[in-house]
């Protein structure tokens, strides 16, 4: 199901691109299937800080850190980001370049492209490597049931949810998560640095 | 073709025994302000609940297997394991048959809240909110708001207390209550579309917090009206699980809002 409908939107991409349609459904590359227990089995779009709509898998085939989180957020989210860029500093050169993040918001009505941009601007995050979105609000309850995220939205418009970050191997399984922020955990550490062999 | 042959003698079947049972509406519940026993935040648990729909019983083994039979991804061989545990329908004879141990009329369990989500998605409709399942299940048969009443609250913790014997009643054995609902109480535990945020505090934001109170129980909960034992019981029930679990009696109903849902 997930599988054919990505396919068909690489065929229509790959077809818009070449002016020989005949061939190129030939030479569009096999994915493997998705395993059962991949987040990736989840069909859904997504929304970047440049307002490109891409799907949930966009790193597939790298080790992926994912995290949920809101621009707004005063405290835990900048804690959250930092966590990962001091873990990402542990890592080798060679290491890091291999390794993506995915910063999924929680308050998709407020962190428009231009709000997620922002932050990752003032973070100074790697933007080939990370990617700030907002899925659509009806699509947020399944995206953080599957991440195991729990949020909640108070009244005064703020939000109170997990802080976590998530490593997902190159298909999508989660391998770990840690919930210590601040400081880089051991164990996670070692579980990306296996993740990145 | 045989397969394809014995889907829609199948179908007919089972959609002649759904016709021959009521069918399971959608009514217009009239929303209100009501105490939740979730707090709206630190200094209040006075929750507004608008007017919405909501199906009178919960979803039967019947009305799902319709929903497999077009939406095949959803039976039990290929739903993804990252959607449904591997109970996910356990009750069922086979992948597209009920069997003994799950009768037409009774309330299909042992779904996952990704599953419910689907069903409801294909109904037009969502899972109902929390607070929109607290509202009506507050209602006993003559009141809309019975939380008060002794009798009542005795009733239902008797049935806490039995859950998980014997099997399922079908839907719609007792009375409706006084928004013409059937089986808020007694019968299934439901999914509710924002379970994962029953449990996290209305007033801390600083690290931790969240995770804490998901594994600190009710000692941290911050919940008001703790004498609404019973339906503090669902709370702590729902807030242990994660959505793609799935429990012999847990089941669901479908919501639709006012306004045409996104």
């Amino acid at each position: 199901m997930k599988l054919s409908v990505a396919f068909l939107r690489s065929a229509i991409a790959a077809m818009a691109a070449s002016a020989v349609v005949g061939i190129v459904s030939a030479q569009l590359p096999a994915k493997d299937p998705i395993p059962t227990n991949s987040v990736y089995q989840l069909d859904v779009l997504l929304e970047n800080e440049n307002g490109d709509s891409i799907e949930l898998d966009l790193f597939y085939g790298n080790p992926v850190l994912v995290t949920m989180f809101y621009t707004s957020c005063p405290h835990v989210c900048p804690l959250l980001i930092n966590t990962i860029k001091v873990m990402e500093a542990k890592l080798s050169a060679e290491e890091r370049a291999r390794l993506r993040v995915l910063a999924i918001s929680v308050d998709p009505e407020r962190d428009t492209p231009e709000a997620l941009k922002k932050t990752m601007q003032l973070h100074a995050v790697d933007r080939d490597r990370w990617t700030m979105v907002r899925s659509k609000p009806a699509d947020l309850r399944t995206i953080a049931g599957m991440f195991g995220v729990r949020y909640k939205k108070l009244p005064d418009g703020e939000f109170n949810h997990s802080s976590k970050i998530i490593l997902l191997d190159g298909k999508g399984i989660s391998i770990a998560e840690t919930s210590k922020l601040g400081k880089s955990d051991p164990a996670f550490l070692a579980a990306i640095q296996t993740a990145l062999e | 073709m045989n397969k394809a042959m014995a889907v829609i003698l199948l179908h007919v079947l089972f959609s002649g025994s759904v016709f021959a049972a009521e069918v399971n509406q959608f009514i217009r519940i009239e929303g209100g302000d009501f105490r939740s026993v979730i707090p709206v935040d630190e200094s209040n648990n006075l929750a507004t609940v608008s007017d919405f729909y909501l199906q009178q019983s919960p979803v039967t083994n019947a009305e799902f297997l319709r929903f497999v039979l077009y939406r095949p991804e959803w039976q039990r061989e290929r739903a993804p394991g990252i959607f449904a545990d591997d109970q996910y329908l356990s009750a069922w004879a086979g992948p597209i048959s009920l069997g003994q141990d799950a009768l037409p009329d009774q309330p299909v369990t042992r779904v996952s809240w990704f599953a419910a989500n689907a069903y409801c998605k294909s109904e037009n409709g969502r899972l109902p909110t929390w607070y929109e399942w607290e509202f009506v299940a507050a209602a006993n048969e003559k009141r809309s708001d019975a939380r008060d009443s002794d009798a009542w609250q005795r009733q239902i913790i008797s049935w806490y207390s039995t859950v998980g014997g014997g099997p399922l009643s079908s839907v719609r054995a007792r009375p409706a209550n006084y928004h013409n609902v059937y089986d808020a109480h007694g019968l299934v535990w439901e999914w509710v579309d924002d379970f994962t945020g029953l449990l996290v505090s209305g007033d801390n934001r600083e690290q931790g917090g969240a995770d804490q109170l998901q594994f600190c129980g009710a000692g941290a909960i911050t919940m008001e009206e703790k004498e609404n034992y019973a339906v503090l019981m669902r709370v702590a029930m729902l807030s242990s699980l994660e959505a793609r679990f799935t429990t012999r009696n847990l089941g669901f109903r479908c919501a639709r809002s006012m306004e045409p849902n996104q």
